[in-house]
């Protein structure tokens, strides 16, 4: 038994079209929230305690209700899915765009915006074609435009491509991006775009997975949101599984109910590790996260609950890595990974992420020395001081401080892996 | 005399009036120019900057910090294979050292043909189909060396152009209509709605 609100047209084929939407009550929450006022839509946004499925988990309700203090001009939904290993965005916005679309309405009418811009990274090729195609039939079909479905609400949708960046997901890098020009983060404070957003003026920006759970909300209410999951997470949850598992996918289960060792070895969920092996390390909520392992398996996959373990559940992804594989070319590979997408503003990122990068390098191919390990620790410091979690930050937006997290989960948990590097050039792993 | 064929150049313009701000549809337009171009040319950055009141140079210092637009030529079919953590677990390295030798070009280069361009892409969230591969931002779901090997003689040959457009197309798909709500009703809209929340707060009091 399980609760699907936003991959509830997941058995159909044609799940993207308007005829499979109107056939399963689509655009229904959106003519509700018409006759509702916006306040009350806000309200049960409230109820459901609805938390922002793009990594930082702030409420929804809350990131409004700024706004409702300071009329909002416009209305930005991040497509931008780029964290590694995070791939739930991709499937609703190439599954159900119509889902996305009466979201974005239901939240511009609660927010009374009169334009809305749907970022979707340039990657997604079918999924822009998708909304986009979902956007001209939702425009015909009434539901967008001038006087929509004759509530005498007017509001337009702008189907924005972005053209490659992993750092146009933080929101003040987007609408840079949006505004045409590089994806540089702006420096904070003020910390949201509801207060000098998009053009300078006041903007919401909420994540794909967390509009498309509006029509739900309005259709069924927010306090039946609210009975689902436990604690803060309510609702259910999109969790992209992948790496050593035998079904990665896109599951939607109901927060807190699940652990990671059900998400991973459910036979409906991941099905176990690939070739009976066990569990070494996962990646939760993203390669920004500190990793778990085996001993934090049974931790229930709630906000809370994952954050006093020390890491977050982010963005939704789960990386598995099993006892084959080896943690010094995990850790470089990610390490990689943002030394190629730092923005280039901050000097402790930009320097720091090409430095680890280049030691990690060594150690993975055999040139490393002895004191790389406290070089690696010591230079992650210098852009997280303290190696804290949540990290101190020395950098404009939290790029930099994320970086540190796997080669210090890595140093701290696998130091002889580390160490055989040195001494032996490799390590019995992964080869 | 404009660099853009006429056809471009009002979906250019339509472009531009979807934005408050006419700088905002310089990475759109600047993904269309790749369409006509199959990268951005010179003379489209030209034109992209005069389009949206910005110098050339500009155009090119913003285009520049995207993956995604090539301010030099590329090959009819770029083939991204993404090596992050997840398409690593599955074997992404290997695949990746398959398409060097097979198309005989390292990475960020370009076959002889003109026909290839291949890169090594951060994560493309596909993650569950690793490793993830793409061709002209297509996802191709060849895994394994002879899928892929399958797929570079099909593309050669001329197959799957229906799905697969040359490098630089990107959203085929356009706007049916430019924006629809009059300005003047917002404005008119926005102040019934101000009266009614403020009428509503009253009420509450």
């Amino acid at each position: 038994m399980s609760t699907t609100i936003v991959t509830a047209r997941r058995p159909f084929d044609d799940s993207f079209t308007i005829e499979r939407a109107l056939a399963t009550g689509g655009y229904e929450g959106l003519k509700k929230a018409l006759k509702m006022t916006p306040e009350a839509i806000c309200a049960e946004v409230d109820a459901a305690s609805l938390l922002g499925r793009g990594g930082a988990g702030f409420p929804a309700g809350r990131k409004w209700s700024m706004l409702r203090k300071n009329p909002t001009t416009y209305l930005v939904i991040n497509g931008d899915e780029s964290e590694p290993a995070t791939f739930k965005d991709h499937y609703l916005i190439e599954r159900d765009p119509h889902q996305l679309i009466e979201g974005v309405l239901i939240a511009a009418y609660a927010l009374q915006v009169t334009q809305a811009f749907i970022f979707i990274r340039g990657e997604f090729a079918l999924g822009l074609e998708r909304v986009q195609a979902a956007l001209n039939e939702a425009y015909a079909h009434g539901a967008v435009g001038q006087d929509i479905f004759g509530s005498g609400f007017s509001v337009d949708i702008v189907v924005h491509p972005g053209a490659g960046a992993y750092i146009c997901g933080e929101e003040t890098s987007l609408l840079e991006s949006l505004e045409g020009k590089r994806g540089f983060p702006r420096i904070k404070p003020p910390f949201f775009p509801a207060a000098i957003g998009l053009y300078g003026e006041p903007t919401v920006v909420n994540n794909v997975e967390t509009v498309s759970n509006l029509p739900w909300i309005v259709s069924n209410g927010g306090a039946a949101f609210a009975a689902l999951g436990a604690g803060r997470s309510t609702g259910t949850r999109l969790f992209a599984l992948s790496g050593d598992v035998l079904q990665s996918g896109v599951f939607e289960v109901e927060m807190v109910k699940n652990t990671f060792r059900d998400l991973i070895e459910a036979p409906h969920l991941g099905g176990g590790v690939k070739g009976g092996r066990s569990v070494k390390a996962i990646i939760p909520g993203g390669v920004s996260a500190p990793w778990f392992y085996p001993e934090h398996l049974d931790i229930p996959l709630g906000q809370d609950e994952v954050a006093e373990a020390g890491s977050m559940l982010g963005s939704g992804s789960v990386v598995v890595m099993d006892e084959s594989r080896c943690m010094v070319r995990a850790a470089w590979r990610i390490t990689k990974f943002f030394s190629r997408e730092s923005c280039g503003q901050c000097t402790p990122c930009r320097e720091g992420s090409g430095w680890l990068e280049r030691i990690l390098y060594r150690l993975e191919h055999g040139g490393g020395r002895i004191e790389d390990l406290d070089l690696l620790l010591d230079l992650c410091d210098n852009i997280a001081p303290g190696l804290t979690w949540p990290p101190q930050q020395t950098t404009i937006c939290v790029l930099g401080p994320s970086i540190p997290s796997s080669i210090h989960s890595g140093i701290s948990h696998f130091r002889d892996e580390f160490l055989a590097h040195v001494h032996d050039g490799g390590c019995s792993y992964d080869r | 005399m404009n660099h853009f064929s006429p056809e471009l150049r009002a979906k250019a313009e339509a472009l531009v009036a979807l934005y408050p701000q006419r700088r905002s549809a310089l990475i759109p337009m600047c993904h269309l120019a790749q369409g006509q171009d199959g990268y951005l040319t010179e003379e489209a950055m030209i034109e992209v900057g005069e389009l949206c009141g910005v110098t050339p140079a500009e155009v090119r210092g913003t285009a520049t910090f995207y993956d995604m637009l090539h301010t030099d030529p590329v090959g009819k079919y770029v083939v991204g294979i993404c090596t992050n953590i997840a398409c690593m677990l599955s074997g992404a390295d290997e695949l990746l050292e398959h398409a060097k030798g097979r198309l005989g070009c390292a990475v960020g280069s370009t076959t002889n043909d003109g026909t290839f361009t291949l890169e090594e892409t951060e994560c493309l969230a596909d993650c569950d189909v690793a490793p993830c591969v793409q061709v002209n931002h297509r996802f191709v779901r060849t895994t394994t060396p002879e899928a892929l090997d399958a797929l570079l003689d099909e593309l050669k040959s001329g197959g799957r152009s229906d799905e697969i457009p040359p490098h630089g197309t990107l959203i085929r798909v356009n706007r049916s209509v430019p924006l629809q709500a009059s300005k003047d009703a917002i404005v008119s809209e926005r102040t019934a709605m101000r009266d009614a929340q403020a009428q509503r707060a009253e009420a509450a009091k």
